[in-house]
């Protein structure tokens, strides 16, 4: 048994001595597999790669574009606001100074066409008076006339009465039209 | 071991059981893995490949995460995000290759890591990386500013370069294609052993043990199973070692200083 092992470890190739056919094979192998690896496996995947990383980084651009273009528009209306409330506070501001003019306005047209009634209306009576008393007198001397005649024709014996009454009555008609020759 | 044995005497597999017979005239077990591993990640990053959309289907999504994890999590974290770009073929091909022919080890009927033939690792490491990240440090520094960088790091007294520089050196340009390949290749025989050691044991102890040991059997094919296990986490960490090593280095020569 001890001749058969030592025969066997004899005839038993040693493990850490490379056999040059597989060192060959395992080179030549091995590099035909890189090539076809490099040639066709990893250019194919590279360009998946590359084709990923655009899609996300356009994905990502566009977003922020379109935030950026969202900002700019809120910023436009915001402008847009802040220039329409201006715009409000000066038109309310003109309204009111308007308001003011108008209403002044109107009050002096008032003032000056109440003047103007008043005015009228003294010169009115003024005339109307004057009128009343001009036909007042007629009427009068018409009046004073006939009284006179009538107390003529009735009697005339109590001189001194009737005299009396003549005077008082001339004597009232002057008190009377002389304010309204005034 | 007659105590154990009724029939035949067990015979513990060994560095034999990794070198079986050619299957036709010269063409080993391991020369068909390799080229089948080339076939299946070609294969695999091709098609799913040939359709890509921006939002994967279930088969794109796996691709997509194997060509992620060595694109982002190997090479960008090892090279930066600045020049990691034309190393992104070469560090998703170590990867993937490495991974499928670790794999293979755990693989029914397969069963046989390509990587526990040291020549395999050693192409790879010696004859790939070794000369790529030299290079890569070469073109960016100048042949005297890379050596210059390597061997001679600033910021130390003068005196520590007689101990250092030649450390360097010894590491730089000899250990680490070696001790790169030796690391999965180590872990690849390994573990292979040691699964055929509990499979062999337990195949040996139901058919040749006498009856009242037969139930051992038991024992030793469930631990072949958990071992099965633990070797299906290792041969991917192995992959991702050594890839992540490799694109270690470039980065290292790549890097400004220390």
């Amino acid at each position: 048994m001890l001749t058969k092992l030592t025969v066997l470890a004899a005839e038993e190739p040693s493990p850490v001595i490379p056999h040059p056919a597989e060192v060959i094979l395992g080179l030549v192998a091995f590099l035909l597999l890189l090539g076809i690896l490099w040639k066709f496996v990893v250019p194919r995947f590279e360009a998946l790669y590359k084709e990923r990383t655009e899609k996300i980084e356009g994905g990502i651009q566009k977003a922020e574009q379109l935030q950026a273009q969202a900002e700019e528009n809120l910023q436009k209306y915001k402008d847009l606001l802040a220039d329409a409330n201006a715009a409000a506070a000066r038109i309310r501001d003109d309204a009111r100074i308007e308001a003011e003019q108008i209403r002044e306005e109107l009050r002096v047209q008032a003032q000056e066409e109440a003047t103007r009634i008043v005015a009228q209306g003294r010169n009115q009576l003024e005339a109307q008076r004057a009128q009343i008393i001009a036909e007042l007198r007629a009427d009068l001397g018409r009046t004073a006339v006939e009284l006179a005649s009538k107390i003529v024709g009735e009697s005339l014996e109590d001189e001194s009465r009737r005299r009396g009454t003549v005077d008082r009555f001339l004597e009232e008609l002057d008190s009377v039209s002389a304010p309204a020759k005034k | 071991m007659s105590l154990l044995a009724e029939g035949g005497e067990f015979k513990p597999p060994g560095v034999g059981d990794f070198f079986l017979p050619p299957i036709f005239g010269s063409v080993t077990k391991p020369m068909v893995l390799v080229v089948l591993s080339i076939i299946i990640i070609a294969a695999f990053f091709l098609l799913a490949s040939r359709n890509l959309k921006l939002v994967p289907g279930k088969f794109q999504f796996l691709a997509e995460g194997v060509y992620d994890f060595s694109r982002n999590s190997i090479t960008r974290e090892q090279i930066g995000a600045k020049d990691f770009r034309p190393y992104v073929p070469l560090i998703l091909a170590l990867f993937t290759f490495t991974l499928v022919n670790n794999i293979f080890g755990i693989i029914p009927i397969i069963q046989f890591p390509t990587f526990s033939h040291i020549g395999f690792p050693l192409a790879l490491s010696i004859l790939v990386i070794y000369p790529v990240y030299h290079i890569s440090g070469i073109r960016k520094h100048g042949l005297g500013g890379y050596l210059k960088k390597e061997l001679f790091p600033p910021g130390i007294p003068k005196p520590i370069y007689f101990l250092l520089t030649p450390i360097e050196i010894f590491t730089k340009f000899l250990m680490n294609p070696i001790t790169l390949a030796i690391r999965v290749f180590a872990a690849m025989f390994a573990g292979h052993l040691i699964l055929l050691v509990f499979t062999l044991g337990g195949e040996f102890l139901l058919v040749e043990a006498s009856g009242w040991l037969k139930p051992a059997s038991i024992f030793a094919f469930a631990f072949a199973i958990a071992m099965t296990f633990l070797e299906a986490f290792i041969q991917v960490i192995q992959a991702y070692i050594f890839a992540l090593l490799a694109a270690g280095y470039i980065g290292t020569a790549l890097a400004a200083e220390h």
